[in-house]
């Protein structure tokens, strides 16, 4: 299969695509990622998450722009807030009001 | 390498993972804030969450499914029939979705990828890396297999069958990486030292015995 012959699904569906080369090294994970890696099975563990398919819906949700810019768990953590705002357990205001109470706490630290 | 990660410390990113552009690193720190707020579930069990992740490691886990594969013909036979099953009787976890072993032979080489995001059996081998969740390996591995190996230095002869297995939600996939010569008589311990992460993804061999 080559790029071009079968039409892509979505922004997420990388399959034949011309790439550069694998960079094989290893990538240890920050400390927000691992935070961001466990809210999405303990949304699944306490039924706020129906299951994967709502969790991946959102990230090829995002538009191949954002998809592709975006880090691996920035998508996640995307696809996470999506699923609570969509769950009614948080609101975007609620969520924007404190992400600039955070980025200022870290300012004055 | 030793980690501390309460003091500011970053590893410089792969370009698929570049620094976080602050806004959505933001955007996950104030949801779990939120989340542990409301009460949908508490800093402690997201602690517990964390630490159960990383519980899971390919030495106690993957590598012991090889392992045994490798020493015991009924248990590969179990493994062929029901791999979930075979797997709980170690006393570990499959996971929740099926999940199938691919065994390597002289003539067929398995290697293991998800082109649509990230599909693994982490319950097996712990997180995915880094590498395997980047755009060049899940575009790339679908159409020149050969030339993706030889980045992880896995030559393939070309008289040896490559087959690419894309995983899914519902599949995942754990290679079985040809048993490397000269362990005749190997225990089950010391044949699991020679099987890596990357030999059960499929993209080299087991380590070879001089290795171990």
């Amino acid at each position: 299969m080559t790029s071009g012959e079968t039409p892509r699904i979505g922004p997420h569906d990388f399959a034949g695509l011309d790439a550069g080369p694998v960079d094989t090294s290893q990538h240890d994970l920050a400390q927000w990622e691992r935070v961001v890696d466990a809210i999405i099975y303990l949304l699944g563990k306490k039924g706020v998450m129906k299951d994967v398919a709502e969790f991946r819906r959102h990230i090829e949700d995002l538009g191949p722009d954002v998809y592709e810019r975006l880090s691996y768990y920035e998508r996640w953590a995307a696809s996470a807030a999506a699923t609570c705002v969509e769950a009614g357990v948080v609101t975007r205001e609620e969520l924007d009001a404190r992400a600039a109470e955070i980025a200022k706490r870290s300012e004055a630290s | 390498m030793t980690h501390d990660h309460t003091t500011p410390h970053r590893h410089p990113n792969q370009p698929d993972h570049p620094e976080p552009s602050s806004s959505y690193e933001l955007l996950g720190v104030a949801l779990n804030e939120l989340l542990i707020e409301k009460g949908i579930y508490s800093a402690d069990e997201l602690r517990t969450q964390i630490e159960e992740i990383e519980s899971v490691n390919v030495d106690s886990h993957g590598a012991q499914i090889v392992a045994k594969a490798w020493l015991d013909e009924d248990f590969l036979t179990a493994l062929r029939a029901d791999a979930a099953d075979a797997i709980r009787s170690l006393g570990i976890d499959p996971g929740y979705t099926e999940i199938m072993a691919l065994e390597n032979t002289p003539e067929v080489h398995n290697v293991v990828v998800c082109t649509l995001c990230s599909c693994y059996p982490r319950w097996l081998l712990g997180r995915p890396p880094a590498w395997y969740k980047s755009k060049a390996y899940r575009a790339r591995v679908v159409r020149e297999p050969r030339a993706v190996l030889a980045e992880f230095g896995n030559d393939i002869a070309t008289d040896v069958q490559v087959r690419v297995h894309d995983s899914n939600a519902e599949l995942r996939y754990v290679v079985i990486p040809l048993r490397p010569k000269g362990t005749e008589g190997w225990t089950q311990a010391q044949l699991a030292r020679l099987v890596t992460r990357d030999s059960m993804i499929g993209v080299t061999q087991a380590k070879a015995a001089t290795a171990s």
